[in-house]
């Protein structure tokens, strides 16, 4: 059966029919049907593809899909306080005014003679990146900051010749489930336990599984439930004795007023850029990086694309290449070369990049004050409603932090409807993947967060829990 | 006044946007800022008192990031956007096996509303319809243009689609109590090199197939292959020469009957939409690059989805949650299956939340643009092109593409151009970068090179015909440097943003420098934030 194409989409110059005529005509052809001919009849559709009408024009594709969308509810609409991996922080219009410039959206894979600027914009984010953590070499962005824990880890593995990975009990099950999936089914993972009161990792139970077997101890700070490891030195240390390597996976948002972990011993520091500029995108933000310093033996585990500073045979003029790029499956190896390399998140990478250029040194010191005084101002509010405790656990955080809301006899779910009805996103519910921990929810509280936004959720819990 | 002569086809005056801008750190001026951040508010420093990190993890000192302020900034990343080549501003057909095609800019306004770019992943579902019908929706094209049964969008570009589809084989061969006895992943010289590092990651041994004469995979070798070992085969079709391999079917077939899976490496497919399928050809497992085929667009490599697809009895194995349609009192309703966190097939998470959703909103919108019909004149016009191209330079003498001669090619071709090589000493590479010099891609081949000194190229459906005849005229124009004057070319590019680079620091531990700190201390100037030494 004959499928008709159609004449003169806007998004196909060629199917303007005389244009198209001249070319089948060329080609010694008489109609669209003649081409495909090494395709076998029988694996050929022999039908029209069963697909909604076309949209008539732009207008009506715009009416369409903004029509879709109105369905959804916003975070610039509804106040939100849910974090997990994911946070509403202030985007600058610069890093949206970078990233939509049509140059950068629609570049890919060419050369650095004719795609100079991604490639100064890459190893500018990448040097900017670099002093936020303290190391010198940090990689073009990976997927997310999953994709980087877990290829730090097989970095980790392939250092050591060892195939055993200490992980924290205490972490988002599906960033567990994603390193697992990649490392396996080599590699072992061995959850450490955490102490019940304060949130942190068990430091005997790390000593009992540390051995001569362990590659790597891999822990985050702030932990996914907001908690900081205060004794972060001892543990890398304690990594560093067993012969294995440290990983620490950090929130990079923290780090004008945290220590990056290269100051605590650490030796890869790993991370999602999403609070640097990206907005949420319904997950869509996330974008890994991956730092260590500067010795051969961790440049050449890497996988990723390192974008490189080389002179020219100009003078005065600055170069860039790729750096040592026969490790990756790009260059002549490869299933021989690291893991793998292909499209990731490049642009999230050149917007970070825009966002830490923008902030310097004072804004992202500044940004981490802020978000450590608005969310422990929240924390602060929320304890004091009766039968909540906030923070869950006794530690200090950052950003986020667990709200235990058994002593209210409600369900976190119920509260949260509640929330809703009151426009308000409570934090993520707990109780599903840490039923231990009781009703319990995990709010995240940013710079975006006004001190009424604080006192708005509070008054509507007060309200809730005393109904 | 005469009238001006415009009538070259080659762009002979080009020359690529210049600013000779200096690193982002040298444009350092101390107490300039960017941005202001939004402070806690008097009343919240009051309210908490003291509220100090412990000393053992406060930063001592601040990172040594530029202070610069805003208008420098954007000035900065403005010049850089315009030493880019994007699709937006060149002829995109140099940049073969990617599918740079046309990214229309009524998609990118639509997914950067706040309706998408303010949505958290885990607002409940009655908040987020919209997206999750767009998510549910192009799932269920895909399903059409595939004959397979489900997708998930979570894999960030067809690379990680890859290491899904070897997630799945691999979880399905556990299930079946197999795994250990299946250990081999068989795929072909001309596939991408990620079908075969990527099952690597998992564990598996990688089996080669190269061509035969006709640059089809090698079936004889193909059929010593195949056995109880083979726990799949990862394949591209067309692979990267062009060829479409109509014996795809005979290779599916041997595969199950010795109790493999097929994995379709669809990267290729922007020729194929609505011809040919990977069921009928089949394949169990696909995956789709919305950021090529379904124009969402690169980004400079990212952020992009590799949508990978399953039949139904693999379902169970793809990576949760899927997204699927109800009933709620008489209203469609869509809403999260999470089934994955108990089921212990499914290989679980390969990336955070659900996908790019931008994307998928993006390739949603292309194909609500275009319809059966216009899909169809996607692939025929991408087709057509690519054999008017394919037509034309096979005309120059010193051009020759292997395999099948006088025949179709799908959607690109990798052509050689050896002779000229021969004739004159002037190299792919070289020619690639004189290329830039008239604001053109010109792509190589991945590596190892197995067709001596490769061009590939692929128009997709979007250049006019005038655009395919000024890239053959300035690749014509070239060549005929490379027989006159070939130091123009050796010497080249002359008008890029830069000149010939030395590369020999990228591979010497010593000089090599990924960062701005790791130059200044190789090349003894000190640190960031100091003065020079």
């Amino acid at each position: 059966m004959a499928v008709n194409g159609v004449n003169n989409h806007p998004y196909i110059p060629n199917s303007a029919p005389g244009v198209r005529a001249e070319i089948l005509r060329e080609l010694g052809l008489s109609s669209l049907e003649d081409l495909h001919e090494e395709i076998p009849g029988f694996l050929k559709l022999d039908r029209k593809l069963d697909l909604p009408e076309a949209m008539a024009s732009e207008l009506e594709l715009k009416r369409h899909v903004t029509g879709l969308l109105s369905r959804n509810r916003h975070c610039e609409d509804v106040l939100s306080f849910l974090g997990g991996g994911c946070a509403q922080h202030y985007v600058p219009a610069v890093c949206d005014e970078i990233n939509s410039r049509g140059e950068f959206l629609t570049a890919y894979g060419g050369e650095m003679y004719n795609d100079f600027g991604r490639f100064q914009a890459l190893f500018e984010y990448q040097s900017l990146v670099g002093e936020l953590v303290d190391m010198e070499v940090v990689n073009v962005p990976t997927m997310d900051g999953f994709q980087a824990a877990a290829t730090s880890i097989r970095m980790a593995c392939r250092m050591t010749g060892r195939q055993e990975v200490l992980v924290p009990d205490i972490m988002d099950p599906d960033k567990f489930m994603a390193i697992r999936n990649y490392c396996s089914p080599d590699i072992r993972l061995l959850r450490v336990g955490h102490d019940p009161e304060t949130g942190r990792i068990d430091l005997n139970d790390l000593a009992t599984k540390l051995s001569g077997n362990t590659a790597a101890v891999y822990f985050e700070n702030p932990s996914f439930l907001g908690v900081l490891q205060t004794r972060a030195q001892e543990i890398c240390a304690m990594a560093r004795k067993a012969g294995a390597e440290s990983i620490v996976a950090v929130d990079p948002i923290s780090l004008g007023i945290l220590a990056p972990p290269a100051q605590y011993g650490a030796d890869i520091t790993c991370g999602d850029l999403q609070p640097l500029g990206i907005h949420m995108n319904y997950g869509g933000g996330q974008s890994g990086f991956m730092a260590t310093r500067d010795e051969e033996r961790y440049v050449m585990e890497f996988p990723s694309r390192l974008f490189g500073i080389v002179p020219t045979c100009k003078p005065g003029e600055y170069g860039f290449d790729d750096v040592a790029y026969d490790r990756t499956s790009f260059g002549h190896h490869r299933e021989h070369g690291k893991e793998y390399v292909g499209t990731q998140s490049a642009l999230w990478g050149i917007t970070a990049g825009v966002y830490l250029a923008s902030m310097g040194p004072r804004g992202m010191e500044e940004v981490g004050r802020s978000i450590l005084d608005k969310s422990g101002y929240a924390r602060q509010v929320l304890n004091a409603i009766p039968g909540v405790r906030a923070p869950g656990f006794a530690s200090p955080a950052f950003k986020e932090f667990v709200v235990d809301f058994t002593g209210t006899g409600k369900s976190v779910a119920r509260i949260n409807q509640a929330l809703l009805d009151a426009e308000i996103f409570g934090g993520s519910d707990l109780f599903g993947d840490f039923p231990e921990l009781g009703q319990t929810a995990l709010y995240c509280v940013t710079e975006i967060h006004t001190k009424a936004d604080i006192d708005r959720l509070a008054d509507a819990l007060g309200r809730i829990i005393a109904s | 006044m005469d009238l001006i002569d415009r009538s070259a086809t080659v762009r002979e005056n080009f020359h690529q946007a210049k600013w000779d801008e200096p690193i982002i750190f040298e444009l350092d001026t101390p107490g300039e800022r960017g941005i202001r951040v939004p402070e806690a508010e008097p009343e919240i420093r009051a309210a908490l008192g003291q509220n100090d990190l412990p000393d053992a993890l406060r930063r001592k000192t601040p990172p040594a990031l530029p202070e610069i302020a805003q208008p420098r900034v954007l000035r900065h990343y403005m010049r850089l956007s315009q030493e880019t080549l994007g699709a937006d501003v060149n002829i995109e057909i140099g940049q073969g096996t990617c599918t740079v095609k046309y990214s229309p800019k009524i998609n990118e306004l639509l997914a950067r509303q706040p309706q998408i770019t303010a949505l958290h992943p885990l607002q409940p579902e009655e908040t987020v319809q919209g997206i999750l019908e767009i998510f549910y929706k192009t799932d269920c094209f895909l399903r059409e243009f595939s004959g397979l049964d489900r997708f998930t969008f979570q894999p960030g570009g067809g690379s990680q689609g890859i290491l899904t589809m070897a997630s799945v084989v691999r979880a399905y061969f556990e299930e079946k109590g197999e795994a250990e006895q299946r250990d081999e992943i068989i795929t072909t010289i001309y596939s991408h090199p990620s079908d075969a590092a990527a099952p690597a990651v998992k564990g598996y041994k990688i089996i080669h197939i190269g061509p035969d004469k006709d640059g089809y995979p090698d079936i004889e070798a193909f059929k010593a292959a195949v056995g109880p070992k083979t726990a799949g085969f990862f394949v591209a079709n067309p692979e990267d020469t062009g060829v479409y391999n109509p014996r795809i079917r005979e290779f599916t077939g041997l595969v199950h009957a010795h109790g493999g899976l097929c994995g379709y490496d669809q990267a290729n497919a922007n020729g194929l939409l609505g011809i040919t399928r990977a069921r009928e050809a089949g394949f169990d497992l696909c995956f789709f690059n919305l950021h090529k085929s379904f124009s969402t667009p690169h980004g400079c490599g990212g952020p992009a989805c590799g949508a990978t697809g399953a039949t139904t009895a693999l379902e169970p194995f793809l990576p949760g949650p899927l997204i699927n349609k109800a009933d709620r009192a008489g209203k469609a309703w869509y809403c999260f299956d999470r089934s994955y966190r108990q089921d212990k097939r499914s290989i679980g998470k390969v990336r955070s939340w659900y996908g790019v959703a931008p994307v998928v909103l993006k390739a949603y919108a292309w194909i609500m643009s275009l319809g059966a019909e216009g899909l169809y004149e996607v692939a025929k016009v991408a087709v057509l092109n690519n054999n008017y191209l394919f037509k034309k330079l096979m005309e120059i003498p010193c051009v020759d593409a292997p395999y099948i001669p006088g025949r179709q090619r799908v959607e690109q071709v990798r052509y050689t151009i050896e002779k000229l090589a021969a004739d004159t000493g002037v190299t792919s590479g070289d020619i690639q970068r004189r290329m830039m010099d008239f604001g053109m891609h010109y792509w190589t081949s991945h590596h190892p090179y197995h067709i001596p000194e490769p061009i590939t190229l692929e128009p997709t459906e979007t250049p006019s015909k005038k655009d395919l005849d000024e890239y053959i005229e300035t690749l014509k124009h070239v060549f005929r440097e490379a027989y006159e004057t070939p130091e123009v070319i050796k010497t080249a590019p002359h008008r890029s943003v830069c000149h010939q680079v030395d590369a020999s620091p990228s591979d010497d531990p010593e000089r090599w420098a990924v960062t701005w700190r790791a130059y200044l201390r190789k090349t003894g100037r000190g640190k960031p934030g100091q003065s020079p030494a």
